[in-house]
């Protein structure tokens, strides 16, 4: 590389403009293509938006700090995300409370399942401790596994894409799974995405009904607030003992 | 002012708020959720979701997959381990997603038709 065309390369990928249009260029060709695919399940914008960025990064030679750096600003707006999700919750609010028992019931069933059963399966199978901790919190939001796999002994960054994979492979196998149970109607179709794949689920959810989406997002919250307590009250139970 | 510029601008605050009030009072819960469930209680007052807020939540939540992908690249780091313990990892990940699904929704239609809503 001649050297102008080099140091401009270098000013360029010190900059968080690098990370954050990558990104966003990364998810734009993902979804063109679940667009192209029409929004079937398997063609989900975001691994497709994953693979094209750590290619990017091993073919540039970057490190995963360097991209955060730019990437930070799509990952903060997860919170105003959140906050947002009472939205829809007040646009359905007449619906979510006749449907409250169904709610609290497969809140109750659906974290204890999505929890108990990865802990369960990584230690038959032998992972290794700081991997069940960082998997149990898989299917809450990843800001918010990251704190849960911090307070019980796993690796917050590793929480998060365990978080993320989850999200996808329910975002892709949830119309299968609930085609199979039989379930036909949308608010518990959306709450069991939400339930199981938080945000990635959630946003499948939109994309197939906006009734279906407002579900999902009142699971992905309630999911989100009900495992930040119960996962340190659960380990302190667990503990207490000894 | 866009709409949309009003309703981030209202997110960011209630946002701001459910932080604040995590750190003074020393909750163990996300800033975001409280935030959340701060304005959910202000719009139930109010009796109706405004057209800033509306745009704006629903422009977050239609690209909701986006804020997600810069924590997925973080799989790049962990390369090593996750070759070590694919197994026990891609079979947890998998099988216990699939159950909590099937869970959450049969639990949810079992206890709807007992309430008449199916």
């Amino acid at each position: 590389m001649s050297e102008p065309i080099f140091s401009l390369w270098v000013y360029l990928a010190a900059t968080p403009l690098a990370g954050l249009m990558l990104t966003l260029v990364a998810y734009v060709a993902g979804f063109a293509v679940y667009e192209r695919a029409r929004f079937h399940p398997l063609a989900n914008p975001v691994p497709m938006a994953v693979a094209l960025v750590v290619a990017a990064l091993a073919v540039t030679g970057t490190d995963y700090r360097t991209y955060f750096d730019g990437a930070q600003f799509v990952h903060f707006l997860l919170g105003p995300a959140v906050v947002g999700l009472a939205v829809p919750l007040v646009r359905e609010w007449p619906r979510v409370r006749r449907l409250a028992l169904p709610i609290a019931g497969a809140l109750a069933a659906g974290s204890a399942v999505a929890a108990l059963s990865a802990i369960g399966i990584a230690w038959a199978l032998g992972a290794s401790p700081a991997t069940i901790a960082s998997i149990a919190p898989k299917s809450v939001t990843a800001p918010i596994a990251m704190g849960i796999a911090e307070t019980i002994g796993g690796v917050p960054a590793l929480a998060a894409v365990f978080a993320v994979t989850t999200g996808v492979v329910g975002a892709v196998t949830g119309k299968y799974v609930l085609d199979a149970c039989r379930v036909t109607g949308w608010p518990a179709r959306g709450f069991a995405l939400g339930l199981a794949a938080h945000g990635i689920g959630t946003a499948r959810a939109f994309q197939v009904s906006g009734e279906a989406g407002a579900f999902a997002g009142l699971a992905f919250a309630l999911h989100g607030l009900f495992a930040a307590l119960a996962f340190p009250a659960v380990r302190w139970l667990v503990q207490f003992p000894y | 002012m866009s709409p949309f510029l009003a309703g981030i601008t209202w997110l960011l605050v209630f946002q701001f708020a459910g932080e604040a009030i995590v750190r003074l009072a020393g909750l163990p819960l996300p800033g975001p959720v409280v935030g959340m469930a701060l304005l959910f209680a202000a719009l139930v007052v109010r009796g109706r979701v405004p057209e800033s807020l509306g745009s704006a939540s629903d422009g977050l939540a239609r690209h909701l997959s986006l804020l997600f992908v810069p924590a997925g690249v973080g799989v790049m780091m962990y390369a090593r381990r996750l070759a070590d313990e694919w197994l026990p990892i891609a079979v947890a990940l998998v099988v216990s997603t699939v159950v909590a699904i099937a869970v959450a929704a049969l639990v949810f239609r079992w206890l709807a038709t007992r309430a008449g809503d199916p």
